[in-house]
């Protein structure tokens, strides 16, 4: 079926997840998207190619489970840059790509002999796309970063916290996932460009950017008003900061590390969860309390004290039930999911196909992340796992490159592929 | 030079897709705000410009609504609908967040409009998705990311404390990231084919796939990852990276040294400031600088001397961080080659030289109040058709007579 991007072509050098996130939504709308690794250091430069979760006792460079997840749809070349032989095949692949995409520590390409300047001289036209931490300009751009140190700098870990607590962070690279979707619209933004213009462009994406710009409120806050979000006391980022509402919170439940999540945002909601909990008394909770809470204002006033009030109501009801009863009576609630409910349970995330079944050449069928949008003329598709290392030289050599078997074979032996 | 030259967007005003909108507008689409009688609620959102609530006050809506136009329109009226219907014969795309069956009861839904614009995108972003009764229940950014994932994974080492949800509207964010990138998307593939198209996106399915290994763990190996203080969800418990500087500011260690020229480099820091003379296990340091061959770390805890060499890196680490400033340990680790991050709150980062060099920070005029407020700049930076504010968010209905007598004047064109 002809996908939405099936007449793009890409030349890619990304890895870990915030670039191969960015290329794995091409790659389900059809682009083709060719992956270069290194056959020397066996692709590991992606780490993901060989760490953990596995699916069974196999290891390795073919069996990392966040790879596959990752690279879904792509086809993967090994190409050895540092002879003259690779330099060449890597220059014709460019010369049939609409873009060239990579996410190494800046100025890595241009020592391989490929910086912007070269890449335009190959095929005038190119979209180059750039994605480090501190971008390629600027004073730090020579810095280092992770998804954590991404999110570290950019103020992304500090507003995720409870008072009286180091900054909790997030528990994941939110910023590998984000910077990898900022690299796929600005792939597709300069692509429209040259539809427009036809003319290509260097996109040096700077991740510590992207996540500064997801402070926008608090940032005019401060430039207008001069207040910081650095304040005595510390900071509950589960709390509304914003728009008053009260309670906002996550409160226990009852099991084991069980959780639900629940929003007050006037007074009309508040007062139909009141009556849920004077109808609902539990053993031992205090539910007398209520009224003094009626005014959004004292609920605002006195927000540690409705929390305690509310968790000791909460902390005896299963999660689930919780949350129908507070659907029912359309007060803003989600239970914390754990990994099992919301994939395995929750029809939801089913309806959107959201975690469909690819094959992998060695793994299998394993499940992986789909994408969280239908599209009712070009709906995106994942068949295939991440590329084995290599998988697709010969194919792409001999029918992107119109090279022989022979010559193909004879790469081989000179170590360039 | 605009990416989004000639797009006209037509976005149904809500909080919930505000910022796919700002993301269209800021790359130079001609966005245009449809708000009711009353305008969009989120005009009343705090903060306040000067802490004072009014009018074209709210930094909130300042900061989700740039680039954009805004028009009058009830569509629950004939007139309304009426000209929302021209509106949308001139237009590229739709952007909306209405109730799931609000547009196909106005006939004004998809298979409405494409009768009037064959080439029309229409992009619904909802809770969870334009076929689920459960989109229309209430929802605030912190319920959609508790039953969508992230929180599960963040949080603290000891879990009699809540999962945490990182702040700041990032399951709208979210959302709108993915809005964004289908609609980019589609007008690519209508520029070969001709062809619109009907985009259906449920914010919750787009934080479920922004979970990174709590998804795969699951998916995978059927392995449930828990959450720790400062540090990724792990399914197993892992070593603290997040540490408290001399000063009472944190930083993030990130992955602790491992290559031979990192164990140098971290030692002749030690020795230049003097740290050396009382951290016995500096010897480590030394033999892991001269190090031959690979640096096994799968033998972390089986083979002494890796293990040894391993935890001397990240002790050094730790001793420097407890002797100097935040920022010094930044900037110092960094230019030892080591990737560390120092915990910044937003307005610390926004004021950074990197981030000033680079031009992040740009001022905006405020005509209305009479004078430049200085904004968060381009999230990606596109030289041939660069980012940029092209004008401050309206006040309510600004522009719709400048509109509607446009309309008038392109309709009459277009026949």
């Amino acid at each position: 079926m002809q996908g939405a991007l099936s007449h793009i072509r890409i030349c890619d050098f990304t890895g870990q997840l915030a670039g191969a996130g960015a290329t794995k939504w091409l790659a389900a709308f059809g682009a083709e998207v060719i992956r270069i690794e290194d056959p020397v250091k066996e692709g590991r430069w992606d780490i993901l190619r060989s760490t953990p979760p596995f699916i069974d006792a196999r290891r390795g460079v073919n069996f990392g489970g966040g790879f596959n997840n990752h690279n879904t749809d792509k086809k993967g070349i090994t190409l050895n840059l540092r002879t003259d032989k690779g330099k060449q095949i890597l220059t014709e692949i460019i010369k049939k790509s609409d873009a060239v995409t990579e996410n190494f520590a800046a100025g890595v390409l241009d020592k391989w002999g490929f910086s912007y300047e070269e890449l335009k001289r190959i095929k005038p036209d190119i979209i180059y796309v750039s994605n480090c931490g501190f971008g390629h300009k600027g004073p730090y751009s020579q810095f280092k970063t992770w998804g954590p140190i991404v999110q570290a700098v950019s103020g992304l870990t500090f507003s995720s916290a409870l008072p009286g607590q180091p900054p909790a962070g997030w528990g994941y690279s939110f910023m590998d996932h984000t910077g990898g979707y900022y690299m796929a619209m600005a792939i597709m933004l300069a692509l429209l460009e040259r539809d427009n213009s036809g003319l290509g462009q260097w996109v040096d994406l700077a991740c510590t950017e992207a996540g500064l710009s997801l402070n926008g409120p608090a940032l005019l806050d401060w430039t207008v008003n001069q207040r910081p979000m650095r304040q005595p006391g510390g900071f509950n980022s589960n709390r509304s900061q914003f728009t008053p509402m009260a309670p906002h919170g996550i409160y226990p439940c009852s099991g084991e590390d069980e959780w639900i999540a629940i929003a007050c945002r006037n007074d009309s909601e508040w007062l139909s969860l009141h009556k849920i909990i004077q109808d609902n008394p539990q053993d031992q909770a205090e539910t007398s309390w209520g009224r003094q809470f009626d005014h959004l204002q004292n609920r605002l006033d006195h927000q540690d004290e409705l929390d305690q009030a509310l968790a000791s109501w909460t902390m005896q009801q299963d999660k689930f039930h919780l949350q129908d009863c507070l659907r029912q009576a359309r007060i803003p609630v989600g239970a914390v999911q754990k990994p099992r409910e919301r994939i395995d349970e929750d029809p939801t995330t089913e309806c959107f196909d959201l975690w469909p079944t690819i094959q992998h050449s060695k793994m299998g069928q394993v499940r992986v992340d789909g994408l969280p949008a239908r599209f009712s003329e070009t709906p995106w598709q994942m068949t295939h796992g991440g590329p084995c290392l290599g998988e697709h030289t010969d194919e792409i050599l001999m029918q992107l490159l119109d090279k022989s078997s022979d010559e193909v074979e004879q790469l081989r032996e000179e170590g360039v592929i | 030079m605009s990416a989004l030259n000639g797009v006209r967007v037509i976005e149904l005003a809500n909080e919930t897709n505000a910022f796919a909108g700002k993301l269209l507008g800021d790359m130079g689409a001609d966005v245009i705000l449809i708000e009711p009688v009353n305008g969009e609620p989120s005009r009343a959102y705090p903060p306040f410009v000067d802490d004072q609530p009014g009018d074209n006050h709210s930094l909130y809506f300042m900061h989700y609504n740039t680039s954009k136009r805004s028009v009058v329109l009830d569509l629950d009226t004939q007139a309304g609908q009426d000209a929302f219907k021209q509106l949308i014969y001139s237009s590229d795309i739709l952007l909306e967040s209405e109730p799931v069956n609000r547009l196909s009861d106005l006939g004004l839904d998809y298979k409405d409009l494409v009768k009037l614009q064959p080439k029309l995108i229409h992009a619904a972003l909802t809770p969870y998705g334009r076929d689920q009764a459960l989109s229309d229940l209430p929802v605030t950014d912190l319920t959609l990311m508790a039953s969508s994932g992230p929180p599960w994974s963040c949080g603290y080492d000891d879990h009699s404390l809540p999962p945490v949800r990182g702040w700041g509207q990032q399951a709208y964010h979210t959302g709108c990231h993915y809005a964004f990138m289908s609609i980019l998307t589609a007008l690519l593939y209508r520029n070969v084919s001709g062809r619109g198209q009907f985009i259906d996106i449920s914010i919750s399915a787009a934080l479920n796939v922004t979970t990174e290994a709590s998804s795969y763990s699951w998916l995978v190996s059927g392995t449930t990852v828990q959450r720790q203080t400062g540090r990724h969800a792990a399914t197993k418990p892992t070593a603290e990276s997040q540490v408290k500087c001399a000063d009472g500011r944190y930083v993030n260690t990130g992955v602790p040294p491992r290559f031979p020229e990192e164990f140098g480099r971290l030692l002749t820091w030690l020795t230049e400031t003097g740290l050396a003379e009382d951290f016995p296990e500096a010897v480590f340091l030394d033999m892991g600088a001269n190090w031959q061959g690979p640096f096994d770390l799968s033998l972390i805890g089986e083979d002494e001397t890796i293990t040894a060499i391993f935890m001397a890196g990240r002790d050094a680490l730790m001793k420097i961080a407890h002797s100097s400033s935040a920022y010094d340990f930044f900037i110092g680790c960094q230019n030892s080659g080591l990737s560390v991050g120092i915990v910044y709150a937003p307005e610390e980062a926004f004021e950074d030289e990197h981030f000033q060099a680079r031009g992040f920070p740009v001022e905006v005029q405020h005509d209305d109040l009479d004078r430049t407020i200085t904004y968060p700049g381009a999230p990606y930076q596109l030289p041939v058709s660069p980012w940029s504010i092209s004008r401050r968010a309206p006040h309510l209905g600004e522009h719709t007579t400048e509109i509607l007598a446009g309309l008038a004047t392109e309709n009459d064109e277009h026949r």
